[in-house]
């Protein structure tokens, strides 16, 4: 079974986004490596964009502090390999806006993600009317499985187009909370119980929720719902203002881990 | 899932968005579509062209201009003269009526020399829609009498300090407040850029200065013009203007890009003048031309004319490049000013700096061409706006004024 697949035999999971390069690039791979080893069971490894329009100001903020210490593609995909080489078992999603994979030629950033130890993709500025590009890049070759490309859905997706998007999914499903961009929210929204419903009508693929899920109790709420929870700007906040960036990543993700089942 | 109209223009264009806008995007299609089939839309669009924005606006044969250049007579379409005082108000007010027809009360817009700000500011008001401006604090200082205009009209308007502040970052915060407030909420984009049916949206409400200019050339001079010029930024005017001769294979189309401090200093918004930088890529929703470094971050832009510093370009501008149906050069800030005093002082006109690098191009052409010869200039904009970027620039280069 590949890496994402085993991750979900225990569900629901808890997945934590951060950025390579923030607040530097050797922190960035300790942070990622904390919080693997405290409680992660996928992370969503961070490309940075100068410019991300899915994102709110934490995530905004902490990119382009990546990009001032110079934090490129390549360098981001070699963080990844030594990652690996620290001997982290767990699935690294890498998540990134399309325009510098498009630059860096999606085939060669598949293939070297591949090289490196990467097993999927979240690109957000690419819906499905746009991903046949990327798709292409992304069929199995040398020995190399079709990685995936995690399909999105938001509050706003009507189900006929649910329909059509869930089924493609592979690995799992990005199911976005909120209408709105990525940051923590005080409350979760109301609907997300019956929008997770919706879902899974149309799939059998793991569910996770992401945007605005902030405190370990929010976490404990989504994951009595979902297969996954996924926390971008909290996780980028505490460990981003701690003295000590890569125990804060430890305390986080014990933290979070404890809130949910099995944790 | 297919669209209704083409999505692109060749490779160029698409729908490059997050997934909680698709369905934004796929409304405001269907809602376009129906509109343009609509005769009382169509009528209610042609009678507040007339009656409020002052439609058809003239067309101008610059006299004076062409015999002191001693070639090819120059005319201009005056979209200076259209109410708020350029051509954005032709779309703002298209799409403020499909917002009506949308049943939403809230618009959101970027601007970047506040000429967009101020045409969406207006049609909120005449409609009774909430306003959002978004605009760079860098274009909030060079263009303060247009943020007071868009204050006065009702209009919210929110500082942009992220990135580099200027009209790039201003829709980044227009398209962050969009995916925020979409259930109510429509993104007036000012130009030809972003995701599917915007491009082609505004062609369509700018195409109406293509149409006229046609029209006014044939009655006035008896002729079409050899040459059309129009500046280019996300090149709304331009597209708009061009659409008129798109067919007459005997009309060379030009577009300026703003060529900022020179393309050799790497401080210029020339998209097509920069075979480094300039390079096909994925900004606000749409594959086009984008100013970008090695890595595929956004490069920052320069030029004098907030409206023209931006790295991307309208998709159609890229495909009619390729095509070459349409050529594209650019004028500097230096080529662009001066052009910006002649006019002032020979015609008694005061242009946008936008529109100045069209007018750049044409002091360029004219003496080469015959006195029999005729260039249109897109007159885009006027320049009272202006003013204090222009005094300022004067002074740091030493000019009486």
């Amino acid at each position: 079974m590949n890496r994402i697949g085993s991750a979900f035999k225990n569900s629901p999971i808890f997945m934590p986004y951060f950025p390579l390069g923030y607040p530097d690039l050797d922190t960035s791979i300790n942070v990622i490596e904390a919080l693997a080893r405290n409680g992660a069971d996928l992370i969503e490894v961070g490309l940075s964009f100068s410019d991300p329009l899915a994102d709110g100001p934490v995530i905004q903020r902490a990119t382009q502090v990546a990009l001032e210490k110079g934090i490129t593609v390549r360098k981001s995909l070699a963080a990844v390999a030594e990652l690996r080489r620290r001997g982290l078992e767990l699935p690294l999603i890498l998540m990134g806006y399309y325009n510098p994979i498009l630059a860096y030629g999606p085939e060669k950033f598949v293939r070297e993600a591949w090289a490196a130890g990467a097993d999927g993709f979240i690109i957000p500025d690419l819906p499905v009317e746009e991903s046949g590009e990327f798709s292409a890049a992304l069929i199995g070759a040398d020995g190399r499985p079709p990685l995936p490309l995690i399909q999105m859905l938001a509050p706003t997706t009507p189900n006929e187009r649910m329909e059509t998007i869930a089924r493609r999914a592979r690995g799992f499903i990005y199911l976005v909370a909120v209408t709105g961009v990525t940051g923590e929210r005080s409350s979760l929204s109301e609907g997300l119980s019956e929008l997770i419903g919706r879902v899974r009508e149309h799939t059998s693929a793991p569910v996770c929720v992401g945007f605005g899920i902030s405190t370990p109790e929010q976490a404990k709420q989504v994951g009595a719902l979902a297969d996954g929870v996924i926390v971008g700007s909290a996780c980028v906040k505490a460990i981003g203002e701690s003295e000590n960036p890569v125990e804060a990543a430890a305390g986080f993700a014990s933290g979070f881990r404890a809130a949910l089942p099995g944790g | 899932m297919t669209t209704l109209l083409p999505p692109k223009f060749g490779p160029y264009g698409g729908q490059f968005v997050p997934e909680t806008l698709m369905p934004a995007l796929i409304e405001l299609e269907a809602a376009f579509v129906s509109a343009r089939s609509d005769p009382a839309f169509q009528a209610e669009f042609d009678r507040l062209m007339a009656s409020y924005v002052g439609r058809p606006t003239p067309l101008t044969h610059a006299r004076r201009l062409s015999e002191q250049l001693g070639g090819a007579q120059i005319y201009l379409k005056r979209e200076d003269l259209a109410h708020t005082g350029a051509h954005k108000i032709n779309n703002a007010l298209g799409q403020a009526l499909l917002v009506k027809r949308m049943g939403k009360r809230r618009i959101v817009a970027e601007t970047g020399a506040g000429q967009h700000g101020v045409a969406s500011a207006t049609v909120a008001s005449l409609m009774g829609l909430d306003c959002v401006v978004y605009m760079g604090v860098v274009d909030i200082a060079r263009q303060e009498p247009n943020v007071f205009r868009m204050k006065l009209l009702g209009a919210e308007v929110r500082p942009v300090t992220s990135g580099t502040q200027t009209l790039k970052d201003a829709i980044n915060e227009a398209i962050r407040d969009w995916v925020t407030n979409v259930a109510d909420t429509h993104y007036l984009l000012g130009s030809a850029l972003g995701p599917h049916p915007y491009p082609t949206l505004v062609r369509e409400f700018q195409s109406v200065i293509g149409r006229e200019a046609r029209e006014q050339m044939l009655r006035e001079a008896g002729r079409l013009p050899d040459t059309v010029i129009a500046c280019v930024g996300g090149g709304s005017n331009a597209i708009g203007v061009f659409s008129g001769f798109m067919n007459d294979d005997s009309v060379e189309l030009i577009g300026v890009e703003a060529g900022g401090s020179g393309i050799g200093t790497g401080k210029h918004a020339a998209r097509f003048g920069d075979p480094q930088k300039g390079r096909v890529g994925v900004i606000h929703g749409t594959r086009t031309y984008v100013l970008q470094d090695e890595d595929g971050q956004i490069a920052e832009t320069h030029s004098v004319s907030a409206g023209l510093d931006y790295a991307a370009v309208g998709p159609e501008h890229a495909r009619m490049r390729d095509l070459e149906r349409a050529f594209y050069t650019s004028a500097t800030d230096a080529e662009a000013l001066d052009a910006f005093q002649t006019l002032c002082r020979v015609e008694g006109i005061i242009p946008a700096l936008e529109s100045s690098h069209a007018v750049a191009e044409a002091l360029k052409r004219a003496p080469k061409m015959g006195k029999d010869q005729v260039i249109l200039v897109n007159l885009s904009g006027r320049g009272d706006k202006d003013l204090n970027t222009v005094i300022g620039e004067m002074q740091k280069s030493g000019t009486r004024i």
